[in-house]
């Protein structure tokens, strides 16, 4: 890590007023932050997968594994699981994490795996120019579907309390202050941290105004009880209209999957010895 | 008779691949060379398994059209095996669930007894085999102890019962040879990879290498490595490449259809330069083909499967050393190059049963080659260097920022788009298949073997080793098997050909794939030997496929 200087040379392509800016200055801050706890950023580790979002990899000088489309978390679960000391930190899209790579979000959660995912849930596939994601609301006119989409949204936080996620939260990018108090809580959290962060794209959905009028802070919800957080989560379906709560959802402590599978390795240190050993009971 | 065959067919669940294995056991503790065949349906109970154990006084690799003792649990056994019988053959059969000639083992009455499990049975049968094999009783009990450590005494007093009871048919000759380790080609390769160096094995479940994913699971229990069973295949290599960025040593395994999950990561692994061993264990394709039988129909798959231009080692071993062997140089080419190696082997290799004799592996030790990695804020992953080989440092080293990219970067990792620095990347990717080109090209490649003077060539590949061994020398043919696939040897096939007139392959395909690959080199292939049934040739049939075609 570069003393001082978190951003790369790199050419920032972003559209102007693109919610991902509002992202970079969050991670910017949470490292910064590390940096005032005492923690190194030579073990800080970004994972990307492919969109706009996944840019931030370029553009921050850390660390960075910059993945194919969808698969961020498979990647971080071998970084993690290979050394544990290091902060992995998943940046994913919605296209990325909820469409391409769904499979392996559940199977994190599943697993309690402690690595951080952040989705920026910006709702329409904005690199490709504009089509359709699992969360576009019902009639969403993309380039693939111009006579609007003929399904329902789901809806991410739901799929995530089904799936055993231990820490749960919903952000937007335009409640900045929130948004970072949300990515410095799920990086310190022990286990899997899923955050899906709102943001607007620009260029292919701005729904700025909407969300303005809709969200609020979740206030003095119990992140502790498993049945208000479903409730809570049920609210906004990404569909219709309703009240879009920001904040913590659910947070639990549960052993992480590194903690289990890591305890469990064998001691015989010396591999000559392991294959003799074990040629001579195939003897 | 030095030369023969057991042959010992049940239902599955019957434990037959378990049974086959103590009866190799006995033949490897009376001084034998063994192999073992085994052959199963993709079911869990029912159908018919049956396992082959070949015994020779040399090493071996193949099965036989003819065997000389029939241990049948079924009546299926002696019923579909009726024509690998000669009139010498000596049938031991279940007298409660079979009739036939031969000597009949009453297993129920055994087991009542001594209140033993139906599964024991087995041993009731390997016991009068034993006895009309002529197996003295003391090698027995010291193979029962050794490889049956879970009810030892139960299953010597059931074998007791039957080896008393039978009478000895034929006396096989005991031979001087101390036993050897028997391993099945996956555990050969699990060994090897671990000679190697590995640190992680991530797999999902897929025949025929199960069987490996199953031994490194267990083996990790003993050894400190760590073994992952995630979701699909695609999590499989992403997850691998991630432990592989943040410096363990890591390998897949797979077959056919989970290998066309895992063809993306193949590409990442190209162009971020992430190392990466895959085990790729063919079976008859296409598709789910018949997922328990072999084939040999993923050569061009290997070779070429993700998509752009990239070096990578595809090897193809032929037995359980070379498995062993080429597996250990796979992990450390691969690491050394920073390329994805492929281990191209079979469901023949993988889970046939081999004696594994350690002496005869050569060791590989990666030259020297690596520009020593400096961290600090200056550390580019991608340094263009002489060799294109960029010097690796992983994340968590001070001062440093570590990039990997699965777009076109620069040197230091990150994306561009640039013409001259794609042409530049390209370039550094292309000098790194020289340069292992070039190393390679100082290890044996390929094999030649059989009649090395002979005028006409058999060329095969893979599990085929054995057989073609078998049938070479005594046609008078001159063996040769690359053993490299991938940069293809093409020096070494020069010379291994060298005053050769006719080419004659062999492949357990329907098109010819290594046919195609020595045509794409250069070399005129005269006949194609090829078999596509989901089953090895055995030396009979081999001989008689090549006869037809010798000049």
């Amino acid at each position: 890590m570069t003393e001082g200087n978190l951003i790369t040379p790199a050419q920032n392509t972003w559209c102007p007023g693109c919610g991902n800016f509002s992202l970079q200055f969050t991670l910017k801050a949470l490292l910064e932050g590390l940096k005032k706890e005492g923690r190194s950023l030579d073990d800080v580790v970004l994972v990307t997968g492919i969109g706009c979002h996944a840019k931030m990899a370029d553009y921050l000088n850390i660390n960075s594994f910059y993945s194919l489309h969808g698969r961020t978390i498979p990647a971080a679960t071998g970084i993690k699981l290979a050394n544990p000391d290091l902060e992995v930190i998943c940046c994913a899209g919605d296209g990325d994490c909820y469409a391409e790579g769904l499979d392996h979000l559940i199977f994190a959660a599943k697993r309690n795996i402690g690595i951080t995912v952040l989705v920026h849930n910006n709702r329409v596939y904005g690199l490709t120019t504009g089509q359709y994601t699992p969360t576009s609301p019902l009639g969403f006119r993309g380039k693939s579907t111009p006579a609007g989409t003929v399904e329902l949204p789901f809806n991410p936080l739901e799929i995530m309390l089904s799936s055993g996620a231990t820490f749960i939260a919903r952000g937007y990018t335009r409640r900045p202050d929130q948004l970072k108090m949300l990515v410095s809580d799920a990086v310190a959290h022990h286990g899997f941290s899923f955050v899906d962060v709102l943001q607007i794209c620009a260029t292919y959905n701005n729904m700025t105004d909407y969300y303005n009028s809709h969200v609020y802070e979740l206030g003095d919800h119990d992140t502790s009880n498993f049945n208000d957080a479903c409730e809570k989560a049920r609210e906004w379906d990404y569909n219709t209209d309703s009240g879009i709560g920001l904040g913590i959802f659910f947070q639990k402590s549960a052993p992480t999957f590194e903690e289990r599978i890591l305890t469990r390795h064998g001691h015989v240190p010396d591999k000559m010895d392991a294959i003799r050993r074990i040629l001579d009971e195939k003897t | 008779m030095e030369d023969f065959s057991v042959l010992i067919g049940g239902k599955a669940g019957d434990g037959i691949n378990s049974a086959g294995l103590v009866i190799a056991h006995l033949l490897n503790h009376v001084g034998y060379r063994v192999y073992m065949y085994f052959d199963y349906p993709s079911l869990i109970k029912g159908g018919h398994n049956f396992a082959i154990v070949r015994a020779t006084p040399g090493k071996t690799g193949a099965h036989r059209d003819r065997v000389d003792f029939i241990l049948a649990l079924n009546n299926d056994t002696v019923r579909y095996h009726k024509g690998l019988a000669h009139p010498g053959t000596v049938t031991v059969y279940h007298a409660d669930n079979v009739r036939s000639e031969g000597t009949g083992v009453r297993v129920n009455e055994i087991l009542l007894a001594e209140s033993a499990p139906p599964i024991m049975g087995n041993s009731a049968i390997i016991g009068a085999f034993a006895k009309t094999a002529g197996i003295p009783w003391n090698v027995v009990e010291e193979v029962f102890t050794r490889h049956l450590p879970k009810g030892t005494a139960k299953n010597l007093a059931v074998a007791r019962r039957a080896f008393d009871a039978a009478g000895e048919k034929v006396t096989i000759p005991r031979i001087g040879n101390p036993p050897l380790p028997l391993v099945t080609g996956n555990e050969a390769i699990g060994l090897g990879l671990i000679d190697g160096g590995l640190e992680a094995y991530v797999a999902y479940p897929m025949t025929p290498t199960s069987n490996l994913l199953h031994f490194l699971a267990e083996q990790s229990q003993v050894y400190p490595m760590t073994v992952v069973h995630p979701e699909n295949e695609i999590s499989v290599i992403i997850m691998a490449l991630g432990f592989a960025y943040a410096g363990r040593k890591t390998a897949v395994g797979t077959s056919g259809g989970g290998f066309c999950l895992m063809t993306e990561g193949v590409s990442f692994s190209g162009q971020a330069e992430i190392p990466v061993v895959i085990v790729l264990g063919q079976r008859t394709g296409p598709s789910t083909g018949l997922p328990t039988y072999t084939g040999q129909t993923e050569l061009y798959f290997a070779c070429h499967a993700g998509q752009g231009e990239f070096p990578r080692l595809v090897v193809a071993p032929g037995d359980a050393e070379e498995a062993y062997e080429w597996s250990s140089a796979a992990v450390k080419i691969a690491w050394k190059y920073q390329v994805p190696a492929i281990i191209l082997v079979d469901k023949t290799l993988c889970e046939g049963t081999y004696c594994f004799d350690d002496s005869e592996i050569a060791g590989y030790s990666a030259e020297p080659g690596f520009t020593q990695a400096i961290p600090g804020p200056d550390y580019g992953r991608y340094r263009n260097t002489p060799d294109g080989i960029s010097p690796v440092l992983y994340p968590g080293s001070q001062d440093t920022v570590v990039k990997v990219n699965s777009y076109t970067h620069d040197e230091s990792g990150v994306t561009t788009e640039d013409a001259g620095m794609t042409t530049l990347m390209a370039g550094k990717r292309m000098r790194k298949r020289y340069e292992l080109a070039a190393e390679l090209d100082r290890m044996v490649q390929v094999a030649v073997s059989g009649n090395t003077a002979g005028r006409t060539a058999l060329v095969a590949w893979g599990s085929n080793k054995g057989v073609a061994s078998e049938v070479a020398g005594p046609l008078g043919l001159r063996l040769v098997r690359p053993l490299v696939l991938s940069p293809f040897p093409k020096r070494q096939m020069e010379g291994a050909l060298s005053g050769v007139t006719r080419v004659i392959t062999v492949e357990d395909n329907s098109e010819g794939q290594l046919a195609g690959l020595l045509s794409a080199h250069g070399f005129s292939v005269g006949s194609q030997v090829l078999k596509y049934d989901g089953r090895p040739f055995t030396v009979e049939e081999l001989t008689g496929k090549v006869r037809e075609v010798v000049p």
